[in-house]
């Protein structure tokens, strides 16, 4: 669906402050997947998926969207922003509009499209960020931080982007409203058979909900996967600084101490019914 | 370029002579200088002056490249005024050229020039003291040459407070504007087409963002100060102290010097 | 017996957002905090937790009952610089707290605030800077310091005044796992090192299971006060208030939920894998 092909970016380039954030990379989502992008601030991740959505030109290499080069003419860049949704960190302080519906349709109206279909767009996409219909008229600024984090989430679905790009959406949010929010973008998946690609920092949020992560680290890919795979690769994610779910280090250490178990398990569940297994096996279980 | 790269009056971190002199003496030699300046009528004078910043700029070695580089902005400035004083000086003796009403004297041409060489003095100069100057330094400086006219119940503290809270988040606002511009662009927004008036309507979903957050910051900030005993400038201490240095005295002094010589030269036809 | 350093007796807090009702906020906090305590206050977002902790230093005034820090009641106008000398606070976002161009300028802002000598203020800013780890960078502009370095800065502009304890209102929010790290060591150093009273607001459980006491918030009231052992083992009770568990405390419960028995307070990973090995090899000797 999307994919990019030695792509380098360096900025401030031709000036003594010249910084090289992307080197060569070769990244791939498909279509439909839902893809975590794992990385420390500096890795790159910010600055890849600017250039997934046209925000930023390459300095070398192509970025193509369904196959077609979006720097080929203005008119294929500016539809890309479109096609391609993105939401930034902390979406909250972009919020300008006097109501939260026109806030919501900015994106629309920008895609020149008319009255009734921003109608439609802008109450679908606030139903799929769990706002209630008696919001949109009033002001975003009236709202408390996880509704307004909602309202610009809902202002980037508007635009009905078939790629949507959530850069740390869970960040600042506490355990429940994080969760209601996965389940949303989950949904909208589902929905729209949509391709996610989700940048986190959280180990365990990108265990739970992903297909298949990409690890970034000084502007490469060092490793991608299914989350299994990559979360084999304990030593060399440590070594970049990133670590793997507390469940899977617990289980690693059974293994150092003699247990025999596969340690690559990533979720509670799964750690579960590993154990269970294995106490099964054993008899040693009472009854269930 | 980024907006970052704006080297306008910029600070060029360095251990110099002219670095490590006192701001207050660097702020008084400025005043003198720029005196200096307007007292100038002859080509002796001006050549001292020239020759003496000369000398500064490469003590700072700040490089004259950048000195250059910062009168760009006021090269447009400088040919109008070369240009007005080329055609509206008259002067003994006849016109060199001559163009309906348009005439130039000799005394035009040595008037645009000494137009443009102390414009261009007075520009650099002023530079020079932001390049080697923290704004810290220099706000701090300021505070301390006008404490006197906190006497007079002139919020002289106050104001020095917002100079510098203001210099220290000017880059941290500039990060925040690239960050809801390329927000607002991924929805969509164009800021660079259209005519005028369609580019002020752009403008709002980043105005308005910024402002608010402006707000935000200085509320989360007042009350951090707060947090931290801040209760305005009575009874406040610096744990900076201006040290005044045989370099700052030779300054100081020379200064003076500059600015008598050159008066009295004028005084004398020079 | 040590001295209470904050206590709260029946506090009571309504925000008012100007015009007709309030919002009841705090709904009667009785609290005590010893010196040399690290306390971490847990809860979901409204629960209260961050209006409780500007009640510490007198940003907020009760509406209702009464605060005393270090023996001073808050609503003694006299007595702010005081109190706020002796209840330092870092806030959420690293950028809205630091007020000056030089990270050494920084943290002598208290100070300077406090008329101390410029000897005493140079001093205080070093050791400061020493206790956090940011020493080196005493000569460097914040503005181009990651997020973790900044906040340690606004930890030492707060320890540069030498109180007695420090709040933080959820300071590791805005960080990524790295600057998470670099603060919450900083933290920890400071009250096991200087003995520091800790009180760190926070909604993320690893954070929370560092301190020697739990506080868990909800609707305005304190829902638990104990160890972290002991308060994460409610852990349907703690899901009802908004809030999780670790993951081993979660996998433990789990497996109770399915008959296995085990104790639900090993937090830590060197705990959890100490609980599960005699399962899984019961045959084998612990190495």
């Amino acid at each position: 669906m999307i994919e990019t092909q030695q792509l380098s970016h360096t900025y401030s380039a031709g000036t003594p402050f010249a910084r090289e954030a992307l080197t060569e990379v070769d990244f791939t989502a498909y279509r439909g997947e839902y893809l975590g992008i794992i990385g420390h601030t500096g890795s790159g991740k910010s600055t890849l998926i600017q250039h997934l959505n046209a925000l930023l030109k390459p300095t070398s290499g192509t970025v193509r969207v369904a196959g077609q080069d979006i720097w080929r003419s203005k008119a294929v860049t500016r539809a890309t922003r479109f096609q391609v949704g993105l939401v930034f960190q902390y979406p909250e302080y972009q919020l300008f509009e006097e109501t939260v519906y026109r806030d919501i349709s900015f994106g629309p109206k920008n895609m020149g499209l008319d009255e009734t279909e921003i109608d439609r767009r802008v109450r679908q996409a606030a139903a799929f960020t769990g706002l209630d219909e008696t919001l949109l008229s009033q002001s975003p600024f009236e709202l408390s931080g996880g509704q307004k984090r909602r309202v610009a989430i809902a202002g980037v679905i508007a635009m009905e982007p078939s790629v949507l790009i959530l850069d740390e959406p869970t960040a600042g949010l506490d355990p429940v409203g994080s969760e209601e929010l996965l389940e949303n973008i989950r949904e909208y998946h589902r929905a729209r058979q949509a391709t996610i690609l989700l940048v986190s920092h959280s180990m365990e949020d990108m265990a739970r909900t992903v297909d298949r992560i990409v690890v970034m680290d000084g502007g490469r890919i060092p490793l991608t996967g299914t989350p299994r795979e990559v979360f084999a690769h304990g030593d060399e994610l440590e070594r970049i600084g990133l670590g793997v779910p507390q469940i899977t280090r617990v289980f690693h250490r059974l293994n150092a101490m003699g247990a025999e178990i596969d340690p690559s398990v990533y979720t509670v569940a799964q750690a579960r019914e590993v154990i269970l297994a294995t106490l099964r096996k054993r008899g040693a279980l009472h009854g269930n | 370029m980024a907006i970052k790269d704006i080297t306008l009056g910029q600070y060029f971190p360095g251990d110099t002579v002219i670095h490590r002199l006192d701001p207050r003496v660097k702020l008084v030699f400025l005043v003198l200088y720029i005196i200096a300046l307007f007292l100038c009528t002859h080509v002796l004078s001006y050549g001292i002056m020239l020759v003496l910043l000369l000398c500064i700029i490469r003590l700072s070695k700040v490089g004259f490249r950048a000195v250059l580089r910062g009168m760009k902005p006021i090269f447009l400035v400088l040919i109008f005024t070369a240009v007005l004083n080329l055609f509206y000086t008259t002067g003994e003796g006849a016109p060199l050229f001559s163009l309906g009403i348009l005439r130039i004297y000799p005394a035009g041409i040595w008037s645009a020039c000494f137009m443009i060489v102390r414009i261009g003095m007075l520009v650099s100069s002023t530079f020079l003291l932001t390049y080697t100057t923290s704004p810290m330094l220099l706000t701090d400086g300021l505070e301390s040459l006008l404490s006197p006219l906190k006497k007079l119940k002139l919020p002289i503290h106050e104001l020095s407070m917002m100079m510098s809270i203001a210099l220290r988040f000017i880059p941290t606002l500039i990060e925040e504007t690239d960050k809801i511009m390329s927000a607002q662009k991924a929805r969509g927004a164009e800021f660079d087409t259209g005519n005028l008036a369609q580019k002020a309507k752009a403008l709002v979903p980043l105005l308005v963002p910024l402002f608010i957050s402006a707000f935000r910051r200085a509320d989360e900030l007042a009350i951090a100060m707060e947090c931290r005993c801040y209760h305005g400038g009575e009874g406040r201490t610096r744990m900076r102290q201006f040290q005044f240095r045989p370099a700052d005295g030779v300054a100081l002094c020379l200064g003076f010097v500059m600015a008598v010589g050159v008066g009295t030269l004028g005084r004398l036809g020079f | 017996m040590k001295d209470a350093i904050i206590t709260t007796e029946d506090l009571r807090f309504t925000y008012h957002t100007g015009g007709g009702e309030g919002q009841l906020v705090l709904d009667g906090i009785h609290l005590q905090i010893t010196q040399g305590e690290f306390v971490a206050i847990l809860g979901h977002n409204g629960s209260g937790k961050s209006t409780l902790a500007k009640h510490m230093n007198a940003i907020l005034l009760p509406t209702g009952g009464t605060v005393w820090v270090g023996g001073m009641d808050t609503k003694e106008e006299n007595s702010l610089l005081d109190i706020r000398r002796t209840v330092g606070m870092v806030f959420q976002n690293p950028d809205n707290q630091i007020v000056a161009n030089v990270v050494e300028e920084d943290v002598a802002f208290a100070p300077e605030n406090l008329g101390l000598p410029p000897e005493e203020i140079r001093r205080r800013v070093d050791d400061a800077l020493r206790q956090v780890g940011m020493y080196e960078y005493r000569t460097h502009a914040p503005h181009l310091l990651s997020g973790g370095q900044k906040q340690r800065v606004a930890i030492a502009g707060v320890i540069a005044m030498r109180p007695r304890c420090v709040v933080l209102d959820e300071p590791t929010a805005m960080l990524d796992p790295l600057g998470r790290g670099e603060v919450l060591r900083a933290v920890r150093t400071l009250n096991e090192t200087a003995g520091v009273t800790v009180v760190l607001i926070t909604h993320h459980m690893d954070e929370a299971a560092l301190a020697n006491r739990l506080i868990v918030m909800s609707g305005g009231r304190i829902f638990s006060d104990g160890t972290p052992k002991q308060v994460f083992q409610q852990v349907e009770a703690l899901r009802g208030v908004g809030l999780a568990v670790p993951d081993t405390v979660a996998l433990l419960w789990a497996l109770r939920q399915a008959g296995v028995d085990v104790p639900l307070d090993a937090i830590s990973d060197e705990d959890c894998a100490n609980v599960l090995f005699p399962l899984l090899a019961p045959d084998r000797k612990e190495l």
